[in-house]
């Protein structure tokens, strides 16, 4: 999940009663599963939050490239090292399409970025971590890619049109990337060194607890959820996305042969699911604050790429405006 | 110097540079200008080190001493690495790697569509894939020089600047030695007065459309890199590109 914490700007949900004409036309084109589209009407707070969760997951996809960027000039061979730089590439063209589909609201794509680099805007808090051995390259792959699939195949049936067509051309890509890290993790813990197994078990203890922290806060914490989920720009609560992540994470743990960092973790019979120990909430709450072990550098990195980059862009348009002034003139 | 000489050495030029300018490539990755030239260099450095793996794997078979692709792109020091030097430049600022990316773009346009009619017909299979996407990188790296040269008056600056710098090491992409000589005689490689022609020609164009002036054709040229003799920058891309290979070696799957 990319987007965590997203203000609706709603203290509680509206009864029908209290809903003015277009409100509740709007609701029940909702829970009718009838997409909205850029061009109807739609309330304010439905138009806010969605700017907001569309423009943090935009944010999540350019930020994202950063960590994988500190080994993509590291990998270990030309194979994964062509795969890195695809799964990079494919992420600046989410990120490209993800703007675009905020863009539709009336949102402008400059400012969402100038409030990202004023710390105003959030992206995903897992991003915030370093990658500190090439094995992160799969565990990212793995579970910070699978955490946000789980999010976004539930998020291909959200009521806003276009980011819901964003989402299932984004899930394809995902989930070959989720794929190519568990590949990644799988062949070092197969076939690898020592060294190398102990690569991926160092990974995947620092990657778990942060990759669980991306579906947001308990749901009872996350005052935000119910209106979200009745817009149903949100399909499922944060617990649930959360269990059913690892769920479905816990088998592919164990064929890797690796272990997860919580004593906690075990089968429960009688629910069906897996029992899991209690998130670091205070880690949580700080890293979305700021403080992170990556947070300053990120977002350094990003605002100096586009200070710096703003003469080339300025030239850009300049040159363009030239070249339709010599049109004109000829 | 035998023809089979001549082509171990030649591939190894032609993979070693796509291999390095990608790797430069791979540096920018996040700290691009904007968005869409964050996807756009990204797509250079896939193709440039696609095509770095095919020339290897070619030239691993003609060498046959048991090093594969990954061997000869991860295993050997600067002083056996082959090329040019104008590819391990380091980015400085987007008008520096706009100018080594024309620069370079101009040189493997022309070189590929040449190696298209090779007599080699591994060589020629590989150019023709190759062609179509040096076709587009040369595209795109003249419209940001001359958006660039003819942009604003801080960009115009900058670009000249960047031609300033590097015109040194263009000669190196035209100047040929006896394995360049060998191979065209053999009708395997370009012809070397073709290239040299074809790739002043366009590079004035460009330039001149761009309001920037080129350097001297008889200026001093800082040459070596395809013969090993590289300038300090390689042995510092190769420290980080060939860490992981370096730092476990008994390593054999990643």
């Amino acid at each position: 999940m990319y987007a965590q914490l997203v203000e609706t700007g709603a203290k509680r949900l509206k009864t029908k009663e209290e809903m003015s004409p277009e409100e509740l036309e709007f609701q029940e084109k909702v829970d009718a599963e009838i997409k909205i589209e850029p061009k109807n009407w739609m309330p304010e707070g439905y138009r806010k939050t969605l700017i907001r969760q569309i423009s943090q997951h935009a944010h999540s996809e350019v930020v994202g490239m950063l960590p994988e960027g500190n080994w993509v000039t590291r990998a270990p061979n030309l194979k994964r090292k062509l795969q890195l730089m695809a799964k990079i590439q494919d992420e600046a063209g989410h990120g490209l399409y993800l703007y675009s589909s905020m863009e539709t609201l009336g949102a402008d794509r400059d400012e969402e970025i100038e409030k990202l680099h004023q710390g105003k805007a959030k992206y995903s808090s897992i991003f915030n971590y370093p990658t500190l051995n090439w094995a992160d390259m799969g565990a990212v792959g793995w579970l910070v890619d699978g955490a946000a699939i789980v999010n976004q195949v539930v998020l291909q049936r959200t009521s806003y049109g276009p980011y819901s067509r964003a989402m299932v051309r984004i899930c394809k890509e995902e989930s070959f990337h989720q794929r190519q890290g568990y590949q990644i993790l799988l062949d070092m813990m197969r076939e690898g060194t020592d060294e190398q197994k102990a690569m991926v078990q160092d990974a995947i203890n620092r990657i778990w607890w942060p990759a669980l922290m991306m579906f947001g806060p308990h749901d009872d914490e996350s005052p935000n959820s119910q209106q979200s989920l009745a817009w149903k720009i949100k399909r499922k609560s944060n617990d649930e996305l959360r269990q059913m992540f690892i769920d479905q994470t816990i088998p592919q743990l164990e064929f890797l042969g690796c272990t997860a960092p919580d004593p906690d973790l075990k089968w429960n019979e009688e629910t069906g699911h897996y029992d899991f120990g209690e998130i670091n909430w205070q880690e949580f709450y700080d890293v979305l604050k700021g403080n992170g072990p990556c947070n300053r550098e990120r977002i350094t990195t990003r605002k100096k790429a586009i200070d710096e980059g703003a003469w080339v862009r300025q030239a850009a348009v300049a040159y363009a405006e030239k070249q339709k002034q010599r049109a004109n003139a000829a | 110097m035998t023809q089979t000489e001549a082509l171990r050495e030649y591939l190894l030029r032609l993979a070693d540079s796509d291999m390095i300018l990608g790797q430069r490539l791979c540096e920018l990755c996040g700290k691009a200008p904007a968005l869409e030239e964050e996807m756009a260099v990204m797509n250079v450095a896939l193709d440039l080190i696609g095509q770095a793996r095919n020339w290897y794997e070619y030239a691993a078979e003609l060498i046959d001493d048991g090093r594969d692709a990954d061997k000869l792109a991860f295993l050997r020091d600067a002083h056996d690495y082959r090329n040019l030097l104008l590819t391990e430049q380091p980015n400085e600022d987007y008008a520096v790697t706009m100018g080594r990316q024309f620069f370079f773009d101009v040189w493997h346009y022309f070189t590929l569509t040449s190696l298209t009619e090779s007599s080699d017909e591994r060589i020629a299979g590989i150019a023709s894939k190759a062609v179509k996407e040096a076709t587009y990188h040369l595209r795109r790296s003249s419209e940001w020089v001359k958006r660039l040269g003819d942009g604003t008056e801080e960009s115009h600056q900058r670009m000249q600047d960047a031609v300033d710098i590097l015109w040194r090491f263009t000669g190196e992409l035209i100047t040929p030695d006896d394995t360049d000589r060998v191979l065209a005689e053999a009708g395997i490689g370009p012809e070397p007065d073709q290239l040299a022609q074809d790739w002043r020609g366009m590079a004035n164009e460009v330039l001149t459309q761009a309001t920037l002036t080129p350097g001297a054709e008889d200026a001093w040229m800082y040459m070596g890199g395809k013969h090993g003799e590289h300038t300090e920058h390689l042995g510092f891309i190769l420290a980080e590109m060939q860490f992981l290979q370096r730092a476990y070696p008994d390593a054999t799957t990643w």
